[in-house]
């Protein structure tokens, strides 16, 4: 059993949900990613997107634009970010680890390269924002050779009928985008995720992580009614971007929100 | 080079998917996989109903001002010496460039899907006029997204567009360019994607713009083959344009793909020489990889992240290139190369000199390796060199070169 499929099914039997933070490791500096993934895992999450810096985020909004040029600053690339995993794995043999992020990174430096790199750094999942399934056969099959779970994307406008192919090629957990928009933008309508997500289970058995538009704790219980895990991205980073002056306090401070969340999600 | 049946089957790319080869494909987030699908199907419904190509075709001689005539530029090859230079004049339809001739080809599209709002990307902003006033014609929305840097270096033709009824949204992310400003155009889309229709200005970008935008600057290649054919009396030896992103250059050549006996040369923007680094020319020294919804030759370090550009013309200012041209390049059909600041300038200048025609500093490009080539070749030869666009708009560039201020 992968880590991620553990984790869902512990959470399962304790009738919990997963609470899943994403930053983008680097930000604002390489020091700091992996004393917050810890934090971030002792304040109750279940499961960490860490970002990998692009030069050119697309689907993001301005707070992971920001997050990713404050990274590229420092130098972090996708090799780095491997290191960073390899070192949050020295105390945490337990909590999965899953890379967000654009393609060509990845294509940079080989996709079989990156693969095994990835596992043994302690990589449990790979979500790679605009590579849809459509040109992903190489990947997924490279991908689960090293036991990688390819999280693919699922949005408002995602048809029946691709669900279910979508659903198909994908492992670990399928990514709900929750509004038409980019990262951090407005807020998300919970009715409309309840009725999509229905749909989405007719096609699939994989756990079902929200994301986009969930920016504080009612928002988070919210959710987590409806789906299988919660995705808070946005909300943290913009924390970060306050305290780049202080960077010794990013873990603390990002990772309270993360305990809000955790307990108004429990409660 | 490829043999006929290869050459045959370069024409018909690309696939159902949008692969030329490795290259293009798409490479976007799911938010905007069903508009790209819907586009693909509407275009495909429209390009096969004879009442579209009439209206398309109609607008095309009596909006644009089509055929642009094919202008045997004497005193320019006389001066030069060797080949015979003759220039495909996109710089005289309306609004001064080829752009239009795509531009006309989406707002079509636009108003099929009944999309009220449409959005472009600019870089020298010749793309953004030409969305502007197709916009202006149909009555449609128009918000077009152009790089700081862009904006400052392009007053003229942002003013143009607001003039036009149109909304500049300056751009101060990342480089602040042109991929920038394609960049936050994406954004948009995704936000807005049940009211917009994306109006994209090169042959790049996702699966099917690279298809659609070729077609409807192919008119380009078509006339200049038949007006060749009826002023020389046969094919001619050489095809010259600069590459951008590609869309004049890809819209002259493909029709000429299976003619083995016509060289395809694209110049791009050597910036301050190939050697500096500081250039625009991912075909000349890139590598392929993935950016704005293609797998294409992109200027990037070796860690996958995209590499600042140079280019003194804003339109040639881009890291990526449309996919065809690097399938085009890997097959050995079309060769490509680099023209730098400098020559481009030369080439500017001499043109409005010699024949009393100012080219755009993109064009430019074309032009200054045409000059280059033409040397070598025979005087009997005969090169067609598309004059892309007119050089109004890069007036204050180069009087600021010259250190004239107005």
């Amino acid at each position: 059993m992968s880590r991620i499929e553990n984790c869902f099914a512990r959470l399962e039997q304790s009738g919990r949900k997963a609470l899943i933070p994403y930053v983008t490791g680097g930000d604002p500096e390489p020091a700091v990613t992996v004393p917050l993934m810890h934090a971030l895992v002792a304040a109750g999450a279940d499961i960490i997107e860490l970002g990998v810096p692009f030069s050119d985020p697309m689907a993001d909004g301005p707070v992971i634009q920001l997050a990713c040029e404050r990274a590229l600053a420092h130098g972090t690339r996708l090799l780095d970010i491997l290191d960073m995993v390899r070192q949050f794995r020295e105390q945490d043999s337990e909590t999965p680890v899953v890379l967000m992020g654009y393609l060509n990174p990845v294509e940079a430096i080989g996709y079989a390269n990156f693969a095994s790199r990835a596992r043994e750094a302690g990589v449990d999942g790979v979500l790679t924002v605009d590579l849809p399934p459509e040109e992903a056969d190489e990947v997924v099959e490279l991908f689960r050779k090293e036991g990688l779970d390819t999280i693919f994307l699922l949005a408002p406008t995602t048809g029946e009928s691709r669900i279910r192919s979508v659903c198909e090629k994908g492992s670990g957990y399928v990514y709900y985008v929750s509004l038409k928009g980019v990262t951090g933008s407005a807020t998300l309508d919970v009715k409309s995720v309840e009725e999509k997500l229905a749909q989405v289970r007719k096609y699939t058995d994989l756990p079902v992580g929200v994301g986009f538009g969930i920016r504080d704790e009612a928002s988070a219980r919210a959710v987590s009614e409806v789906a299988d895990g919660v995705i808070v991205g946005s909300v943290l980073v913009n924390r970060i971007a306050e305290l780049t002056r202080t960077p010794d306090a990013i873990p603390e401070q990002v990772s309270e929100i993360i305990a809000g969340m955790r307990a108004a999600m429990d409660a | 080079m490829p043999t006929k049946a290869e050459l045959a089957a370069l024409m018909q790319l690309p696939d159902d998917r949008g692969h030329f080869g490795p290259y293009g494909g798409c490479f976007v987030s799911e938010t905007l996989i069903s508009a790209l699908q819907d586009l693909d199907r509407t275009y495909e419904e429209m390009r096969r109903d004879p009442v579209f190509q009439a209206e398309f075709d109609a607008d095309l001689a009596h909006y644009v001002g089509r055929p642009s005539p094919l202008y045997f530029a004497e005193r320019l090859s006389r001066e030069n010496g060797g080949a015979r230079i003759y220039l495909k004049r996109e710089d005289l339809n309306h609004t001064g460039a080829h752009k239009v001739n795509n531009t006309i080809g989406q707002a079509l599209l636009a108003k099929r899907m009944g999309k009220p709002r449409v959005i472009a990307e600019t870089g020298a902003g010749q793309h953004g006029v030409a969305s502007a006033t197709v916009a202006a014609r149909l009555g449609l929305e128009c918000q077009v997204y152009m790089g700081v840097e862009d904006v400052r270096r392009q007053a003229l033709n942002v003013y143009r567009m607001k003039l036009l009824g149109a909304e500049v949204i300056a751009v101060e992310s990342g480089t602040r360019t042109l991929k920038d400003a394609m960049n936050e155009a994406m954004r948009d889309w995704v936000t807005n994607v049940d009211s917009t229709y994306y109006i994209i200005g090169t042959a790049a970008g996702p699966h099917p713009y690279p298809k659609l935008v070729r077609d409807f600057q192919a008119i380009i290649g078509r006339e200049a083959r038949q007006q060749c054919l009826d002023q020389v009396g046969r094919l001619p030896d050489a095809l010259v344009a600069c590459v951008g992103g590609g869309s004049n250059a890809i819209g002259l050549f493909h029709p000429f793909i299976a003619d083995e006996g016509v060289r395809m040369v694209g110049v791009e923007a050597g910036g301050y020489g190939l050697e500096t680094g500081q250039h625009a020319a991912p075909l000349s020294a890139g590598r392929p990889g993935v950016l704005h919804g293609n797998r294409t030759y992109l200027m990037e370090d070796d860690a996958g992240q995209i590499i600042g550009t140079h280019s003194v013309s804003a339109g040639l200012d881009y890291p990526g290139v449309g996919p065809e041209h690097s399938w085009l390049k890997d097959c050995g059909r079309a060769e490509y190369v680099a023209a730098t600041d400098e020559e481009a300038l030369d080439a500017f200048r001499t043109l409005t000199r010699v024949e009393g025609i100012m080219p755009a500093l993109e064009s430019s490009h074309a032009v200054a390796h045409a000059l280059k080539m033409a040397r070598e070749m025979d005087k009997d030869d005969v090169i067609v060199v598309n004059l892309s666009g007119r050089g109004d708009k890069d007036i204050h560039t180069v009087a600021s070169i010259d250190g004239i201020e107005f």
